[in-house]
């Protein structure tokens, strides 16, 4: 699971819960890979992108690197800066470990690399 | 096998028959619906995507296709609620060299805040299949199919999602057979804004399917 994904998951599914969201991270294998730089494409993502949030679960990892914790309002054209965030963003993998309820603790299970956000029936809202 | 792709169908000779006691086995449906993308390609091109979803997306043949077939770099999101799907789905992305993002949820449930007004390419092949409503909401092979009263019990859970997700040109496509009452469908969408589009259909055995397009009648009165 890419901090990207992880970007776009929310625990507000369990009944109660009004933003769960960011997920807090609880790694046990973290896996770092190179993937194509596309800068097109980083710009386009880090527009839907929730920055503060990308942020912190990068550096609750500790692979915040020197990516600034300020979205650079001209991004699009400072490509020291989108490699950075295609780093954050693609290149690192939580492969093991554990997704966590900001507001229950409740833990999701992330196995090969894929989160579980299945819920039990008595569990779900709405 | 009636079929006019131009691209090659995705290599899924990494999956066997021990694969498919659990996942669902690319049929005529999932072919109708890659030939229906590959139809709309340009349409889909034009859109500029970066976001794809596919929810139940069992093998993950269709957004690996799907994948393949797209000039530019999207994000590709992919729901199942079977383990073994989403599983299979990243191998099927590792055997053909295209970036898959597997999540185990129920529809997009999970995704349904972050991804709001953000899904340029909206896909769900459904448990389409009339069966009795009991053999809906499992989480095994059975979920593939399973479409309980009208075949229509678990895509009409997924309907009211489909406005919130799109982004304002996004485009939705779904697999449905006749007896899913296809004209209800379209007024159930019409209500949440949506025009319809049959991009495909094709009689296979018993089944009569159909890819539909769903688009928004205004695109720039985004309902959020």
């Amino acid at each position: 699971m890419k901090l990207l994904t992880h970007n776009m998951l929310t625990s507000n599914i369990i009944k109660g819960v009004t933003k769960g969201f960011p997920l807090q991270i609880a790694a046990t294998d973290i896996k770092v890979t190179e993937v194509d730089f596309n800068p097109d494409f980083i710009s386009r993502m880090i527009s839907k992108v929730e920055w503060p949030a990308l942020c912190e679960a990068a550096e609750s990892i500790g692979h915040l690197g020197d990516l600034p914790k300020e979205l650079d309002p001209d991004y699009e054209k400072n490509e020291e800066f989108l490699k950075k965030a295609h780093h954050v963003l693609l290149e690192v993998e939580i492969k093991e470990g554990e997704l966590i309820c900001p507001e229950t603790g409740r833990k999701f299970p992330v196995t090969n690399g894929i989160p579980n956000m299945l819920l039990n029936e008595d569990e779900v809202g709405k | 096998m009636e079929k006019f792709s131009h691209f090659p169908t995705p290599d899924i000779s990494h999956l066997n028959a021990n694969d498919y006691d659990h996942v669902y086995e690319p049929a005529e449906d999932t072919f109708l619906l890659m030939d229906a993308l590959e139809k709309d390609i340009e349409i889909i091109t034009m859109l500029n995507p970066s976001v794809s979803l596919e929810v139940g997306c069992g093998s993950g043949i269709v957004s690996t296709f799907l994948a393949q077939i797209l000039k530019m770099k999207v994000f590709h999101i992919c729901s199942d609620v079977n383990p073994k799907a989403t599983a299979v789905t990243l191998r099927t992305a590792r055997q053909n060299n295209v970036d898959l993002n597997p999540v185990l949820t129920d529809l997009a449930s999970a995704l349904l805040y972050r991804c709001q007004g953000n899904v340029d390419i909206l896909i769900f092949n459904p448990p389409y299949v009339v069966t009795p409503p009991v053999e809906v909401g499992s989480s095994g092979i059975e979920a593939s199919w399973a479409g309980g009263e009208r075949g229509r019990e678990v895509m009409d859970r997924f309907f009211p999602q489909v406005p919130l997700l799109l982004s304002k040109c996004g485009v939705f496509y779904l697999v449905v057979i006749k007896e899913n009452d296809i004209d209800e469908i379209q007024s159930i969408m019409e209500e949440n804004g949506f025009i319809m589009n049959v991009v495909l259909s094709r009689k296979s055995g018993p089944e009569h399917l159909s890819v539909l397009r769903f688009t928004r009648k205004n695109p720039f009165q985004h309902a959020s």
